[in-house]
């Protein structure tokens, strides 16, 4: 099942939580949405789980309407809320078994079912714990477990790692990658190393708007631009290499970054490569390369420099 | 229909496991049996085979019982953020008001049912009216209907479980005895008008036995009303 955002809209008093907000996910995609506190994700994911309605803009879940059809998409959604709210003082298997029969699911499958969830969310040795008796992370795989009960086509998942132990993170992540598989995912999240760990696509979100959309490979070649590296260069005076590297034609501008061991940042002009030439000129001059390391932008800083204005 | 009785179905659950039910059910008979039965105006004083005290009593305690019933059908969940984990299931408002509104209905059914026992001793020791008792008994499922929905409309405009029982409370009381009051020291239209406001007056009407489609159209619209308007909240809500 696609979804289809569009020109999706949504204030709360004055402030406009989502603005104008177009996007499609197709099917069997994982999408990650990413974006500081307070940007929009959760409104969004919100308005595509039909718990709040956009006063503008409209979204498509397979073809259905979120203000005309909201019970189709219901059904063929599993969402796993910020907070993970979840009835505290029912026992594991009760509450499942409560959430099937919400669902429609038939009574001689339930069983089946809550067994199934029970083995794939790990969740074997609390099964007849009241929910309220569990700890952060036993409780998300709870969340999680009544999220995929129903074997939805379509998956959103607001920061489903949040509280959870190194270990429990990687697991929780596999289990959405092997979902992933087979089910469009929306998930969302503040760490970048998750959503590049588990997604297809990144969309960033800040103050309502979309400000990237596209692959985390894309993404850096995006906010790379030029080529930056990381040069070690001995042989010679540090003065002379300078002048030496200056020389070089497809060479914007150089910094020094050690002057004990010779280290420059050298960066290039746009969409040129110095690689090719710092080398022959080195060679024509006698001098060893003691490193020579392109400098790859990370996430974190791509994602600071769109977020921050 | 099916997702209203499982709302109400794990609702009841909740009442029972969270010994709200126990404690509730103790208190009620408690209290009827021991007023009916043992002092001050009860049975063998009044020497008449009917149940008015014990109407009468059921009258007062339930209606102080049921706003404790409802404050948290909607604004506990809504505090826990269970509201969002119910509402993106394929369920509707009007589905989970009515199986919020089913469960403490079905609540005060279980309740009453044990005071079946009076009836039947009733019978044993006297001849026994015995229209006037099961209209005595509509008598009290109706008004708890409407207790029921003014609690349940409580519930969704205050956000607090405290706050929702207050409220239903002092709208309550209105319709309990205000509007009666009222009534007696009014003359001509707005003396008839508090006077068809009063619960009082439609549930005395029925206990006497007397079924007027009047009482019933009153009992059953205020209900409808604010399980609308609950409904309108819930779904205008800007979460």
């Amino acid at each position: 099942m696609d979804i289809v955002v569009e020109r999706l809209t949504k204030r709360y008093g004055p402030q406009k939580a989502v603005d104008n907000v177009s996007f499609r996910v197709k099917a069997g995609e994982v999408l990650g949405f990413l974006g500081p506190n307070g940007a929009g994700k959760t409104t969004t994911m919100k308005a595509i789980a039909c718990y709040i309605k956009p006063e503008e803009g409209d979204i498509l879940v397979g073809g259905y309407s979120i203000h005309e059809h909201p019970e189709i998409i219901k059904k063929n959604i599993g969402y796993l809320a910020e907070n993970n709210p979840l009835y505290q003082e029912m026992n594991i298997i009760d509450f499942l078994e409560f959430i099937a029969k919400i669902h429609g699911i038939p009574k001689y499958l339930i069983p089946e079912r809550i067994l199934d969830m029970i083995r794939t969310c790990g969740l074997e040795g609390e099964k007849h714990k009241l929910i309220g008796e569990l700890s952060k992370g036993y409780q998300q795989r709870v969340g999680l477990a009544q999220a995929l009960i129903h074997d939805p086509d379509i998956l959103i998942l607001d920061e489903p790692t949040t509280g959870l132990d190194p270990n429990q993170i990687v697991e929780i992540r596999e289990l959405i990658k092997r979902i992933g598989k087979e089910k469009t995912v929306i998930l969302s999240s503040h760490i970048l190393a998750e959503v590049e760990a588990t997604c297809d696509r990144i969309l960033i979100i800040n103050n309502g708007r979309i400000v990237v959309d596209g692959t985390a490979a894309e993404l850096r070649k995006q906010a790379q631009g030029n080529e930056i590296l990381k040069l070690g260069v001995q042989g010679g005076n540090i003065d002379a290499i300078f002048e030496s590297l200056f020389e070089i034609e497809t060479i914007d501008s150089i910094d020094l970054l050690d002057s004990d061991k010779q280290l420059f940042e050298v960066q290039s002009l746009p969409s040129t490569s110095s690689v090719k030439a710092i080398f022959d000129t080195c060679v024509r001059k006698n001098y060893y390369i003691t490193e020579l390391t392109p400098t790859e932008t990370k996430l974190e800083d791509i994602f600071r420099v769109l977020t921050l204005h | 229909m099916k997702q209203i009785i499982h709302i109400a179905g794990r609702e009841l659950s909740t009442f029972f496991d969270s010994l709200t039910a126990y404690v509730l059910i103790v208190i009620f008979l408690g209290f009827s049996g021991f007023f009916t039965w043992i002092y001050g105006a009860d049975v063998f004083f009044v020497g008449q085979a009917n149940l008015n005290t014990f109407f009468t009593v059921a009258y007062w305690s339930l209606f102080i019982f049921i706003p404790a019933l409802t404050m948290r059908s909607i604004a506990g969940e809504l505090k826990s953020g269970t509201l969002e984990l119910l509402l993106t299931k394929p369920v509707s408002d009007w589905q989970l008001i009515l199986g919020k509104f089913l469960s403490t209905f079905l609540l005060i059914v279980i309740a009453l049912a044990p005071t079946v026992i009076y009836y039947f001793t009733l019978w044993a020791i006297g001849p026994v009216d015995h229209s006037a008792i099961l209209l005595g008994y509509m008598g009290l499922l109706l008004m708890s209907m409407v207790y029921i929905s003014i609690g349940l409309l409580a519930s969704c405009v205050a956000s607090n479980p405290i706050i929702a029982s207050l409220v239903a409370l002092s709208v309550g009381i209105f319709f309990h005895i205000i509007f009666d009051v009222l009534a007696a020291n009014f003359v001509g239209f707005l003396g008839s008008f508090f006077s068809y406001l009063s619960l009082s007056t439609h549930f005395e009407s029925i206990s006497r036995g007397v079924v007027d489609s009047k009482d019933l159209i009153y009992f059953f619209s205020i209900a409808f009303l604010c399980l609308f308007t609950s409904k309108m909240i819930l779904s205008n809500r800007n979460l």
